[in-house]
């Protein structure tokens, strides 16, 4: 467990018989010489894919003064959110692991196993009381009290309830522990629920996807370490900066929705040109994650589902992925329609301006100023004219 | 004649009041006797008649038919004024049907517009083009037979090589659909011709790229009875929604049935329209008339035209009095006082 190795048991060491019996033995490396430990480290490097030089780091890290200690609950899933997280490269994972957080309990990544990394967890857990970070990786099942996943004879259920109590902070990884997932999925035979229907107390953030981007999860890690505060969260409780905004807002095929212009089928002139995937069933525009914008493993911005020419799932949106057909269409979320889009009647402008009322009224006014002596003058010329015979001789004078 | 400027305002005067009231009483009994009397018998849709579905609630304002639209009809982009600062032509963004554009997506929008297909509070989408009306006003009006009305698919269909540029049609169509092509010298009338004047095109360009299947093409007697079909349903069941044209091969669009307005438009409004369109927020909000009768304006203006001038009688009537008056007017006064 790279955890265990950045932190050895200060003890003395113990007699070397004690090593038969792992269930009383509470060290495990605190033991070892140095020469042996400096082995063990460079061994762990190696397993991490690591130049043997990073064994020197881990010893390092192992004496650098205290991280953030992170435990990491593993439940109903499938370790793709751990694979995913291997695959990072800024910071890579074991510069996060030995720079920056003490990963005390990770069942893929621990280099002890059985009793030895379950009695680890527990002391770092009781040293650490309510200042470690705790990470929720598969959803929590909860028929018949829990019993269908069980670590170290403990229901996962209990495991999560008991070490949420003493977290600072609680980060739901992956769809399964954020909404439930593929576990959750109709008829989920074991009632399984997302890490925020278990831990009710503290708010649980939601980092969903299926694996989710690795920098989704580390930014928020590393958010936490450097303000030691969470970053923004939407009404769904996850990180803003990764899922404010829709798919469809930042996918690079979104000219060819605008133009009307979609594939049709698999393998079709469309789809072979790059267009717009909505009618194969994308859940783009319904779905709110950042893979458009920083894309998977460092390969480039097209290294997503739709860069490559699939759907979106819908992976990271809570009754999207896992959840509607894979090809039944997606419904538009957008807040408001685009300004583009003409009105059913089109305002022209805006109004009368004050200019323009000044001078209406202006006009308005001269004109009643030229009638009212028009009228004046009418009236001092009425009896000539209201006489018969005075038309006639104004006839004759013709 | 010895009339002096006071006398003569007053009989005119007194011809307007009369002319005037006889406008209105004729108006006014063509309205009380509407299917008798001055209206002439609405003419029937054919039976093989063809038309659009547009089924708002599945838009999801991609403009497909908008493009393909001006693509299949060979037109220009369009950029009104307030959009030229930020678009240089490169995009076409008609706000109205207009010489240049057939078809047109607008939008309904009410207060924070947070839902779509809701009245208040929402927004909603409109397709508008020709709704190809059984008994169409720019075919009566037309003094060329420019505009008029396919037998069989009931399309109503411009003849530009007849059309005289009177824009008639244009002023008499209750959903303002034809259009004037006022920036050129030699300009056309143009309006949508569900694509039957396309060359090689199967059926409407609008209808076959719709990829919701909210524009759907075809029989009109079999996009009513999809519509009953969709309005017969419960909120929130399924449906598989036809996506082109009724019959054809493409999948359905599987999703759950909206909240629709009670009934579709375009049964029986206005004498009926082979275009139909069904809405979750009323339709007067999108710009269709509520307010209109059951049948076609033309049926009643041509009703009191045709009657007025049957065999010529009346105006026969009214040249004989005005002849008469005239050369009793000239017998009185003789030439020697005309000074």
């Amino acid at each position: 467990m790279v955890g265990a190795a950045t932190r050895p048991d200060p003890r003395p060491a113990e007699s070397p018989d004690e090593f038969g019996d792992l269930d009383g033995y509470v060290g495990a490396l605190g033991g070892l010489t140095r020469r042996d430990f400096l082995k063990f480290c460079t061994g762990i490097a190696a397993t991490l894919g690591l130049s043997p030089a990073f064994g020197v780091t881990i010893a390092n890290a192992a004496t650098s003064p205290r991280r953030p200690p992170v435990i990491w609950i593993s439940a109903q899933e499938c370790t793709g959110c751990t694979e995913s997280l291997l695959r990072a490269y800024h910071p890579t994972i074991e510069s996060l692991i030995l720079d920056h957080i003490s990963l005390d309990y990770h069942e893929v990544l621990c280099a002890g196993a059985g009793h030895q990394a379950e009695e680890f967890k527990h002391r770092s857990m009781e040293e650490n009381w309510g200042q470690y970070v705790m990470v929720v990786d598969g959803s929590i099942p909860t028929r018949d009290g829990g019993i269908y996943c069980k670590i170290a004879g403990e229901t996962v259920l209990d495991i999560a309830r008991h070490t949420a109590e003493g977290a600072a902070a609680v980060i739901a990884i992956g769809s399964c522990a954020a909404w439930g997932g593929i576990p959750a999925s109709d008829p989920n035979p074991t009632d399984a629920r997302p890490a925020s229907d278990i831990i009710t107390d503290k708010p649980v953030v939601n980092i969903p996807g299926c694996p989710p981007n690795p920098y989704n999860f580390l930014a928020t890690v590393l958010h936490f370490l450097t303000f030691n505060e969470l970053p923004g969260l939407d009404e769904k409780n996850r990180p803003r900066f990764a899922y404010g905004r829709l798919i469809h807002e930042n996918c690079e095929r979104r000219p060819h929705f605008d133009a009307g212009r979609f594939a049709r089928e698999f393998g079709d002139p469309g789809h072979r040109q790059g267009w717009c995937l909505y009618q194969l069933g994308c859940k783009g525009p319904e779905t709110y994650a950042n893979c458009p914008a920083i894309g998977f493993n460092d390969v480039g911005e097209s290294a997503w589902p739709v860069g490559i020419g699939a759907p979106c799932f819908g992976c990271t949106e809570q009754g999207i992925g896992f959840t509607k057909s894979l090809h039944s269409l997606s419904s538009v979320q957008s807040l408001t329609p685009p300004t583009a889009f003409p009105r059913i009647v089109e305002t022209s402008d805006t109004g009368i301006t004050p200019a323009a009322a000044a001078l209406a009224a202006g006009i308005g006014g001269a004109a009643i100023g030229a009638g009212a002596v028009l009228a004046s003058r009418l009236a001092k010329h009425a009896p000539a004219e209201g006489e018969g015979p005075g038309n006639e001789g104004r006839r004759e004078d013709r | 004649m010895a009339i002096n400027r006071r006398a003569f305002l007053k009989g005119m005067a007194a011809d307007g009041a009369a002319g005037a009231a006889a406008v209105v009483t004729i108006g006014a009994t063509g309205e009380a006797v509407a299917g008798g009397g001055f209206q002439r018998t609405p003419f029937e849709m054919p039976a093989d008649a063809v038309g659009l579905l547009y089924d708002s609630t599945l838009c999801i304002g991609c403009r497909a038919c908008q493009a393909a639209c001006k693509e299949a009809n060979g037109m220009a982009a369009e950029v009104p004024t307030p959009y030229q600062d930020w678009n240089e032509g490169l995009w076409d963004s008609p706000t109205d049907l207009s010489g240049d554009t057939l078809t047109v997506i607008q939008v309904y929008q009410d207060g924070n517009m947070a839902v779509k297909d809701r009245a208040e509070d929402g927004y909603a989408f409109m397709k508008r083009q020709c709704m190809h009306c059984t008994d169409a006003s720019c075919v009566s009006v037309c003094p060329v037979t420019a505009m008029t009305k396919d037998p069989v698919t009931g399309v109503v269909i411009h003849h530009e090589d007849r059309c005289i540029g009177c824009r008639y049609c244009v002023l008499s169509c209750p959903f303002g659909v034809p259009r004037y092509q006022y920036d050129d010298p030699f300009g056309a009338i143009t309006k949508c011709q569900l694509c039957t004047n396309v060359p090689d095109q199967e059926y409407s360009a609008c209808a076959m790229v719709c990829p919701t299947g909210a524009t759907l093409y075809g029989r009109v007697d079999d996009l009513k009875a999809e519509a009953r079909l969709r309005l017969a349903k419960d909120p929130g069941a399924e449906h598989a929604y036809p996506r082109g044209r009724i019959g054809g091969d493409n999948e359905p669009n599987v999703a759950p049935i909206p909240v629709y307005q009670d009934d579709f438009y375009g049964d029986n409004i206005l004498g009926g329209t082979q275009c139909l369109t069904l809405a979750g927020v009323p339709y007067d909000r999108l710009g269709l008339p509520l307010e209109a009768p059951d049948f076609s304006y033309a049926t009643l203006t041509e009703g009191i035209q045709h009657t007025l001038y049957r065999y010529m009688i009346l105006p026969a009537v009214v040249l004989g009095g005005l002849v008469t008056l005239a050369w009793r007017n000239s017998r009185r006064h003789k030439p020697e006082d005309w000074d």
